[in-house]
């Protein structure tokens, strides 16, 4: 049988890609305490901010990219790495808003609930955050088995979390529109894979 | 021209011998995070690095007796479009930038036009030390020990005409030392301008430098504006040309997104930039212990200028 076994996955190539996802969180802490690299600069809450924000975002990407790379490469094993990879995402969003809440807002709730009303791009953001939460209860076999059809269902909801989390980040930039069109250009990609392959089903009958 | 009581103030805490104590240990400081990274060369090796002290500097009744933000933080953290987007590019790429030697054009509505040198323009006025706060855009602020002189003093010497009703002002544009300017991240040259009443304000100045050394490169050189009651892209950097003008000016920002960034610019709390709020800011150089404070009323400068905006409706000239 081919690499990796279902031994292999287990032992190796799930740790690995557990390591993987945590490495980004690791430099994190060790610029923030002043262990590698330079530090965080002069404003380490926002350089958090915004280093947690991309790695959730990135993350929740690579999840999409999952299926697609799958049917690409015939890799069927990867996707056991998918939960645990969506998982991560919700990681990094939940020390993202962590963040936001007590360093940078210092727990002030007036202010915090006037954001997340008032400015769209905190709506977005706290919408996503929802969103990524329910999917991470629901992502154990238990609730699967619990949802049944509409687990598949609830679990599309990540399409829609990723377009709110890179628009998101499209409405908080200054002038500049790049990173977040690349993000933008990527998922809509990844989106367009799926339909593709739904065509492709639905027609290979009348060919 | 409305001259308000200056701020009470300490003077114990603003003469430049308290400030300037340790600032060999700023400068250091500094080289670490900045003057390796002009220079290219080794970190903290005080022979390397170029920012020049000024001299004595007058204390002045307008500096805040805040605790002015650290010399490393202030050098390595800025926004300089001509310089790259990040806040660190300035910086980091500002290293092939010549500020010396300088020139400035003045034209307009004055009796006195030309193109006149650095040592022209800044040499007749003697220096004041001026710690402002300021305040960005962004929400973020710091309280920087600025050395310059009024920009009324200089610009009553071109004797401008009663057609001067606003005064406009041009960065350099110089892509081949400056590296943002390579790409069309703005319209450049970078244009701002002042209503003549603001630019003839006391506290209004045209700065040569901070912490009692030459502006660093990243921070404006050789000569920039601080408005220390407006949002900081109003204060442009590196001064090219003044122009007396009869209408209100071009201005970049407001070029680029006018429902987003006004002519006038003025610090206000009220007043929310559409995607974020201007209520609080974060004073740089607390780590992860700085949450957000509150933001005053024009910036803390209100009993200074608050008159010269007595009849406008601030939110709608924001
Ligand atoms: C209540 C929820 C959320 C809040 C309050 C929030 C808040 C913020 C804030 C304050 C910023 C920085 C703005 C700046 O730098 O000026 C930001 C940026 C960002 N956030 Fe969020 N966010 C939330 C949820 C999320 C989620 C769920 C994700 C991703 C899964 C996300 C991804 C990002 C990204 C990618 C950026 C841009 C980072 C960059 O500029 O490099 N956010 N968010």
């Amino acid at each position: 049988m081919s690499f990796p076994n279902r031994r292999q996955l287990r032992r190796i190539v799930k740790p690995v890609w557990f390591m993987a996802c945590l490495a980004p969180f690791a430099w994190l802490i060790l610029r923030a305490l002043g262990l590698a690299g330079d530090d965080l600069g002069a404003d380490p809450i926002e350089a958090t901010q915004d280093f947690t924000g991309i790695w959730a975002l990135r993350l929740l990407l690579v999840t999409l990219a999952i299926t697609p790379v799958r049917r690409l490469t015939g890799f069927i094993w990867l996707t056991q790495l998918r939960r645990m990879t969506g998982l991560f995402a919700l990681f990094y969003a939940s020390a993202h808003v962590l963040n936001y809440l007590v360093p940078d807002q210092g727990l002030n709730w007036a202010a915090i609930i006037e954001d997340i009303l008032e400015r769209p791009f905190i709506t977005l953001g706290a919408l996503a955050l929802t969103g990524l939460i329910a999917l991470g209860i629901t992502s154990t076999r238990g609730w699967q088995v619990r949802l049944g059809k509409r687990w598949l269902t609830l679990h599309r909801l990540v399409y829609v979390i990723a377009i709110l989390v890179v628009w998101h980040f499209w409405w908080q930039v200054k002038e500049v529109i790049t990173e977040p069109l690349i993000y933008a250009v990527i998922l809509t990609a990844l989106l367009g894979s799926r339909l593709i392959k739904k065509k492709r089903v639905r027609f290979k009958p009348d060919a | 021209m409305l001259i308000r009581k200056p701020p009470a103030i300490k003077s114990s805490e603003i003469t430049p011998e308290s400030v300037y104590l340790n600032r060999r240990e700023l400068l250091r400081a500094a080289g670490i995070t900045t003057a390796g990274m002009i220079s290219g060369t080794a970190h903290g090796d005080e022979s390397d690095m170029n920012f020049k002290p000024l001299g004595k500097l007058t204390p002045s009744p307008y500096s805040t007796d805040a605790e002015p933000t650290g010399f490393a933080d202030i050098a390595s953290y800025n926004n300089f479009y001509e310089f790259g987007l990040d806040k660190s590019d300035p910086a980091a790429r500002s290293g092939d930038f010549k500020p010396k030697p300088w020139s400035v054009t003045v034209d307009g509505a004055a009796e006195v036009t030309g193109t006149f040198t650095y040592e022209d323009i800044v040499g007749p006025h003697p220096l004041e030390e001026r710690v402002y706060r300021l305040r960005c855009v962004e929400a973020w602020s710091m309280v920087v020990p600025w050395a310059g002189f009024p920009l009324g003093d200089l610009l009553k010497r071109f004797k401008p005409t009663s057609n001067a009703k606003y005064v406009a002002f041009e960065t350099v544009y110089r892509p081949d030392e400056m590296p943002g300017q390579r790409r069309r991240l703005l319209r450049w040259p970078y244009r701002e301008g002042l209503r003549i009443d603001e630019a003839m304000h006391p506290l209004t100045i045209l700065a040569t430098g901070l912490y009692g050394v030459e502006l660093p490169n990243q921070n404006g050189a050789p000569l920039r504006l601080v408005v220390p009651w407006k949002y900081g892209f109003k204060s442009i950097k590196s001064i090219v040309r003044i122009s007396f003008i009869e209408d209100e000016p071009f201005t970049t920002w407001n070029d680029a997104a006018p429902s987003e960034y006004g002519f006038f610019a003025n610090v206000n709390p009220e007043v929310d930039h559409p995607r974020w709020s201007q209520a609080r800011e974060r004073p740089i150089g607390g780590g992860f212990f700085a949450s957000k404070v509150p933001t005053l009323m024009f910036n803390g400068y209100a009993d200074e200028v608050a008159s010269l905006y007595a009849d406008m409706d601030l939110s709608r000239y924001y």
